[in-house]
């Protein structure tokens, strides 16, 4: 006779034995040797069964779930491609966010899942380890996804070969990969509040939604598609970044100012690679969504602020710098892009002078900075453009020792004067763009006198050589076609053709 | 405490002097001409003469301005890791006080960029 078949556990139930119930304490080896990284940056815990998982998801369920995701998605990424869905994009110069994108961002999720993987071992709660191994397969799963999501591009379009590569090499991709360095190679808790808190809980909504939107703005179906397939896993990420804050809060009241100056490194380092995102939102979406500006104030002022108000009854206040982060959205973009503009050479993506209409759109979205610091500027690059004389900067720039970005970042109160910071370290002299960084570096300094500051690397000799030309080729750079002026570009050539053809249909 | 880390933490710069084949790392910033986006960085033999300096290297580097040519250097003024300077056109970069990640800020009177709008 068979026996007969117990009954299915609950979910409670299945939840706890599926994820409490895989840990033990240790007896053979103390705790602290098996868990040796949980208590050196001074977090506290007494409980760590006071974790709480709101989404209670097992790994048999995740598989499942992911799994379904997986399959529309492919379906619509196959679809894409069959139908030639790069001929409806709005316009060629759109396809130059996905190239900063697929280059500057999908690298980042994968060194997200190694972060992960990481902290999912050390902590010795197995709730937290539990989530961070899930975050961790998502985060892998993310940067699969984009990739497949947009190698269609690269069948067509130029800059696209070589994403994780550039991301080790290329100048202005060391800002995204010395954040999550930085990140990586602190302590789990500082991790968790770095890349779960500050990243994906307060200013994932600037990054993602403006992606997204911005694909969809622009004929992009693969990328939206992407982009819904990760919002699930986003919520997810984000609930883990707010329990692991009000965990750290509430166990012991020691945490709060090590978990505050956290939040405003983070919220810092944050701001400032978001600079990335608000040239491509002003600059670089032909259809455009929203200004960064209008983008900053739903986003951090409104939503950020109501988050702020919740944490205050811990004793935490909003990041310190928010003011100037705040001000600085009316330069942000028009600084990022011109930067960009500078060295177009060194890039591997184009950038142009916005259209009339364009600058009229930015003029309107800006009313007080636009037409009196920028648009001057670009309306006469756009004449030496027309002239045959397109400007590129010949020298490297000053880079910060902490966001490694081009100074080109002014004084809120004086916006066409260059912001200047500066420290001494045992003898020698490093220079930060703003008091954020500064703060962070004079906090730290062993850790960011080891920048890998790409210009300064160059002149060392360790970039492929001497000249600009050796180092682009050490970039893995197809000159001439990767880099410089949207306008003359192969992408534009082909573009102009399909258009052509298209007319004659 | 200069680091938060699990045990000694003590490793070295990665842009000593040394590193640099017998140059300095040198900034410069032309103030309110942001047509050029940051200020720039160049290697540079500390015995390189300021007068040279000026004539050789200053053009290479923001030429390109229509304001360059018009500039009188006998009025320009200077911050050297932000005090004020006067430089000895005679005397060599060393010799005028410029070190290693020197920062190097110059103000041209009259001078406001494309348009007046200090670029």
């Amino acid at each position: 006779m068979a026996e007969k078949r117990k009954k299915k556990l609950g979910i409670k139930q299945r939840y706890s034995m599926l994820t409490r119930g895989l840990s033990w304490e240790t007896t053979y080896q103390d705790m602290d040797k098996v868990f040796p990284y949980d208590k050196f940056e001074g977090i506290h815990i007494h409980d760590w069964e006071a974790w709480e998982d709101p989404f209670r998801l097992t790994m048999d369920a995740y598989w499942k779930f992911q799994s379904e995701k997986e399959k529309k998605l492919y379906a619509v990424i196959d679809s894409f491609a069959q139908n030639n869905g790069h001929l409806g994009i709005t316009d060629a110069r759109y396809v130059n966010a996905i190239k900063l994108f697929l280059t500057g961002i999908s690298p980042a999720e994968y060194q997200a899942a190694r972060g992960f993987t990481h902290v999912g071992r050390q902590f010795r709660g197995v709730g937290p380890r539990v989530a961070c191994q899930m975050q961790a397969i998502d985060e892998l799963r993310h940067a699969q996804t984009q990739i497949h999501s947009m190698s269609h591009y690269n069948k067509y379009f130029d800059g696209l070969h070589s994403g994780p590569y550039m991301h080790d090499r290329v100048w202005y991709l060391s800002v995204p990969k010395s954040f999550f360095d930085d990140a990586r190679t602190a302590g789990p808790f500082e991790f968790l509040t770095s890349i779960s808190f500050a990243f994906e809980y307060v200013l994932t909504n600037l990054l993602f939604v403006p992606f997204m939107s911005g694909a969809a703005f622009n004929g992009d179906m693969a990328t939206v598609t992407f982009g819904f397939s990760a919002q699930s896993d986003e919520a997810r990420h984000m609930t883990l970044g707010l329990a692991v804050i009000k965990f750290m809060l509430e166990q012991d009241e020691r945490n709060i100012p090590i978990v505050q100056r956290w939040m405003d490194k983070w919220f810092w380092r944050g701001t400032r690679l978001l600079t990335l995102v608000a040239m491509m939102m002003d600059y670089m979406l032909p259809k455009r969504v929203m200004s960064w500006r209008e983008a900053w104030d739903i986003y951090f002022t409104e939503a950020g602020g109501a988050l702020f108000k919740d944490l205050e009854r811990y004793g935490i206040r909003p990041p310190k710098y928010a003011d100037i982060a705040t001000k600085e959205a009316e330069h942000l973009s028009h600084q990022a892009w011109h930067i960009f503009y500078n060295y177009t050479h060194a890039a591997a993506f184009h950038t142009w002078v916005p259209e009339k209409e364009e600058l009229d759109w930015l003029s309107e979205k800006y009313p007080n900075t636009f037409d009196k610091y920028y648009r001057p500027r670009l309306e006469y690059l756009d004449k030496e453009e027309k002239a045959g004389r397109r400007f590129y900067n010949d020298t490297l720039p000053m880079l910060c020792q902490v966001c490694q970005i081009p100074m080109g970042y002014t004084e809120m109160d004086d916006p066409t004067t260059i912001s200047f910071q500066s420290s001494e370290y045992k003898g020698d002299k490093y220079h930060t763009c703003s008091l954020g960084c500064k703060d962070i570096f004079d906090y730290e300094p062993e850790k960011y006198v080891q920048a890998w500051l790409p210009v300064h690397q160059i002149y060392q000799g360790n970039c492929g050589g001497p000249e600009i030309e050796d180092v682009l080729k050490w970039y893995n750079f197809n000159l001439g076609a990767d880099n410089l002026d949207y306008s003359g570009s192969p992408d534009q050539k082909l573009w102009n053709e399909w258009q052509a053809h298209r007319k004659k249909a | 405490m200069p680091v938060t880390s699990i045990g000694k933490y003590e490793f070295e710069p990665l842009d000593k002097v040394e590193n640099f084949h017998g140059n300095q790392l040198t900034y410069i910033n032309w103030e309110k001409h942001l047509l050029f986006c940051a200020p720039v960085c160049l290697p540079l033999p500390p015995e390189m003469l300021f007068s040279t300096f000026i004539k050789e290297t200053m053009p290479g580097v923001y030429g390109k301005h229509p304001d360059f040519e018009k500039i009188n250097w006998d009025e320009v003024t200077w911050t050297l890791d932000q005090v004020d300077f006067i430089p000895d056109m005679a005397a060599s970069l060393k010799e005028n006080g410029l070190g290693h990640k020197s920062l190097l800020r110059f103000w041209t009177p009259g001078l406001n960029g494309i348009e007046g709008s200090h670029s």
